[in-house]
């Protein structure tokens, strides 16, 4: 319409005096130049970004913050009360009608000021009270009228325990034995740096005698077990072999049983140990002053943040940065580290890797260097690509079904028939998972490999043929390495895919804490049939299944940064790649 | 090869003359072409001076379709042993189709059909129980684009023998540097030889190209026009060579340009529309051909 010659002649004729006059459609020009297309597809593009950039933004900033060690706030109220710790975040609000009037008359004149000054809205804040074993919250709303006077106190501490969550007080005494051997909190921080590191080591060492010795001593006593039941499976309970096997069980049980008194001895006397020193915290509990006692064998990690300087933060920043990435998870996964979250995804993508990458490329080989092209081979190209569509869910629920109930229930019956009805590969595990999540990326790895044999140019294989190269030779010694840096590609895609999925995981073998890591020094070291933490499943776990969700509500964001940051370094590692092998491979004239 | 020694015992399959009718009258001056267009047979003008040749690869009234698109037709051609013989002829008319067919690489496309056969040595070439990767390492093959494999400089040059499972490092150098040498290439690429193919400029992987084909001294070396790709000083450069490996090789040289067809070539077949239009040395080609078409095609007149 706009390509019309005489409409836009008669763009400047209709100025012309005494000219003759024609409507010209303004919409069309303007369709035309181009510009609503431009700001309609540039549009689009911002919105995305912005998009895009916001859920960074928000999982960097939430992530990146909440190891940092906040100030410590002790608030009065106006009723007297009085309580100490985080201020975790602030909001405003609307009260009920009628909430304000039922106040003490102080406070309520408070809040009608309040109400007047924020057009019908009161201010509140959260604040992180800790405490557990004696106040039974960790968290309290405090409204802002409440607030008679806010103090940051200098000795305040903050403790970070085994168990019970945090506490937080103001140190009074250092027991020793029971007797009090330091009163002022100088005295007791001095007595606390003393001997934090011994206890520290001891309870190092009995979580070493508690998962590493004992797990063996369990271990072992298993595989006595087993093979006695194994006896009884072959020959029966009455033959001689049973006969002959049993005693031979009983005194390894024996031998099993002192060998765990030893360890358990040995863990009574740490423990012993650890609790003749205490620390006695002064703490705040329905107006009342209340001791908290802390035993310095529980004590992850303590310090007073108000004294802290920036470089004394940075430093407990970086610890607990530390303890987030190489330790095992505390209290119900909202404390302590992912370390088994982070080491059962490695092991989970890289056995999934060694499954999927030489199934996909070979696939891949005979579609596109073996079968003849037509209707069957776009028929299965077609499948292979639907196959990328289909929801997670149903490939979980398929691994689930097949690998464990028909192909591990299966290998149960004919190799570990000892153990059941235990199963051992007939329920959830890291080797089911990784099949399960091969099948899934199964086509990301086809496509791309098929793409990268398509770009190998037609000449080579004929100048490979001319040579008198047969067909496989040509694949292996032409084809592939030029096609390797999109092959690279399709893995590391492939890689990212599986590590972020978590749907079909929790079918098939994801657990919320999982013990023992799937790589271990128990014969036979890799064990692929136990269940495994994950990243993305603790993310689902901390933040929807956790019993103290505030306190972990930080922690979700903050693995989430850890999982997009692996992600993305997966990425950059696969740019990396393929940008190198492609030097190496595809520069030249072509 | 198996069939080298023994007799044809199969007659060749019959070449399909499709126009078995009549030959039309010898034609008249510019009347070849226009009967060749309108799909008539016309008989090749074969110089009496290759009768005297030893012919190491014979065709025989080769035909060949893709799909059900003729591309040539009843193709009488030997090549003469240790010559270098140029196929010229306006774009489309078949030269690359047929030297493509005689180390079988056609094979690859599945709607290639030929009719006919080609003897190398006086072994079928097409005989189904051809093996036809001992056949292709008997011919070495030059493409049109430079296609050095992704891989170090020796490792392209020694490609056809690490196929064959040679391992032994003396004789892959020792090839390496013989081929090199032949190809013209071995004073500029000694001292490089690990280093990757594809960072070489376009006249040195063709020429590196040619030391491949002739690493496994082939009967007989096929070049699909190896020049047109190149700037003038390359074209030089292989030029020269293809007059060096003159009597050792056997050539069979695909080119769109006269003047290395004149200068390169000792016999030339004028080649139009999938037939062979006239085929004899080329001083006689170039000077005084038999036919008025060749004459109109090699002074430029059409094509």
């Amino acid at each position: 319409m706009s390509s019309d010659p005489v409409r836009i002649a008669a763009a400047p004729v209709r100025t012309a005096p005494g000219g003759w006059r024609r409507r010209v459609k303004q919409r069309s020009t303007l369709h035309a130049h181009g510009e609503p297309m431009l700001w309609l597809t540039g549009g689009a593009l911002g919105l995305a970004l912005f998009m895009i950039a916001g859920l960074l933004v928000l999982v960097v900033w939430q992530g990146i913050f909440t190891f940092w060690p906040g100030a410590l706030v002790e608030v009065t109220a106006r009723s007297g009360e009085r309580c100490l710790g985080e201020v975790v975040r602030r909001e405003r609000y609307t009260p009920e009608p009628g909430a304000v009037d039922a106040l003490a008359p102080d406070e309520a004149a408070a809040a009608r000021r309040e109400l007047e000054a924020h057009r019908g809205q009161l201010g509140r804040r959260l604040i992180r009270i800790g405490n557990f074993d004696i106040t039974g919250e960790h968290f309290r709303w405090l409204e802002d009228f409440r607030v008679a006077a806010e103090t940051r106190p200098a000795w305040a501490v903050l403790v970070e325990r085994t168990s019970w969550g945090r506490c937080y007080g103001i140190p009074r005494a250092f027991r020793v034995d029971g007797e009090v051997v330091a009163e002022t909190p100088e005295a007791v921080w001095e007595k606390y740096r003393e001997l934090h590191g011994a206890a520290r080591a001891r309870r190092a060492r009995r979580k070493a005698l508690e998962s590493g010795d004992i797990g063996r001593i369990n271990h072992a006593l298993e595989q006595a077990r087993l093979g006695l039941r194994k006896v009884e499976l072959e020959s029966g309970r009455h033959s001689a072999a049973w006969a002959a096997a049993e005693p031979r069980f009983l005194q390894e049980q024996e031998a099993a049983a002192q060998a765990f008194a030893r360890v358990q001895e040995e863990i009574h006397t740490i423990e012993r140990e650890n609790a003749r020193y205490q620390i006695v915290c002064d703490t705040y509990h329905r107006g009342q002053i209340v001791p908290a006692t802390v035993m310095l064998g529980d004590i992850v990690r303590a310090f007073a943040p108000n004294r802290l300087s920036f470089v004394a933060k940075l430093g407990v920043y970086v610890s607990r940065w530390r303890e987030f990435l190489c330790d095992e998870p505390r209290e119900a996964n909202s404390e302590g580290g992912v370390w088994p979250a982070i080491f059962g995804t490695a092991v989970m993508t890289l056995i999934m890797c060694l499954v999927v990458v030489p199934f996909g490329v070979l696939a891949a080989l005979y579609l596109r260097e073996y079968a003849r092209a037509g209707f069957i081979v776009s028929a299965v190209r077609i499948a292979v690509n639907n196959l990328a569509g289909v929801p997670s869910i149903v490939f979980g629920v398929f691994g689930l079904g097949f690998f464990c109930y028909i192909i591990g229930a299966s290998i149960d019956q004919l190799l570990f028939a000892a153990r059941l009805p235990n199963p051992t590969y007939g329920n959830g595990g890291v080797l089911w998972a990784s099949l399960t999540l091969a099948l899934l990326t199964l086509p990301v790895v086809i496509v791309a490999t098929e793409e990268a044999l398509a770009a190998v140019p037609n000449s080579m294989r004929e100048g490979s043929y001319a040579c008198g190269a047969a067909k496989w030779q040509t694949v292996r010694r032409i084809v592939l390495p030029r096609a390797m840096p999109g092959i690279m590609t399709g893995m590391i895609l492939a890689m990212a895919r599986g590590a972020g999925e978590v749907a079909p995981l929790m079918l098939v073998g994801a657990a919320k804490v999982a013990p023992d890591l799937p790589l271990d020094g128990i014969f036979p070291y890799l064990h692929p049939e136990r269940k495994f933490m994950h990243l993305g499943f603790h993310i689902y776990d901390l933040g929807f299944q956790s019993q103290n969700s505030e306190a972990a509500r930080p922690m979700v964001f903050t693995t989430t940064l850890l999982l997009i940051a692996i992600v993305a370094a997966l990425n950059l590692f696969a740019i990396w790649l393929r940008a190198r092998l492609r030097r190496k491979f595809v520069t030249g004239q072509f | 090869m198996t069939t080298a020694s023994e007799p044809m015992a199969d007659a060749p399959r019959e070449p399909a003359r499709r126009h078995a009718t009549p030959r039309p009258a010898p034609a008249l001056r510019g009347d070849r072409l226009a009967a060749i267009a309108r799909g008539e047979a016309v008989p090749t003008e074969t110089h009496r001076e290759l009768a005297g040749e030893r012919a190491i690869l014979e065709v025989d009234g080769f035909n060949l379709w893709y799909g059900t698109k003729q591309a040539l037709h009843d193709i009488h051609l030997d090549v003469p042993f240790g010559k270098v013989t140029a196929l010229v002829g306006p774009s489309g008319c078949g030269k690359s189709t047929l030297l493509r067919s005689v180390n079988r690489l056609n094979d690859l496309l599945d709607t290639v059909r030929i009719t006919g056969d080609m003897r190398l040595d006086g072994a079928s070439i097409y005989h189904p129980s051809v093996d036809v990767i001992q056949l292709r390492k008997r011919m070495g093959m030059v493409f049109q684009k430079p296609n050095p494999f992704p891989m170090s400089i020796y490792e392209n040059v020694v490609y056809s023998l690490r196929i064959d499972g040679v391992r032994d490092r003396r004789v892959l150098d020792e090839v390496c540097e013989r081929s090199l040498q032949a190809a013209a290439f071995w004073d500029e690429a000694k001292d490089r030889l690990k280093e990757s193919a594809l960072g070489l400029s376009g006249g040195q992987q063709q020429r590196l190209c040619i030391a491949r084909a002739i690493a496994a001294e082939p009967d007989v070396l096929l070049m699909d026009e190896p020049c047109s790709a190149l700037d003038p000083i390359a074209t030089g450069k292989i030029e020269d060579l293809i007059d060096a490996l003159k009597g050792e090789y056997t050539v069979l040289i695909v080119t769109h340009n006269m003047q290395q067809a004149s200068r390169t070539s000792d016999y030339t077949a004028f080649m139009y529309l999938g037939r062979l239009v006239e085929y004899g040395p080329t001083e006689a080609i170039f000077t005084r051909p038999h036919l008025a078409e060749t004459n109109d095609y090699i002074t430029g007149r059409f094509g």
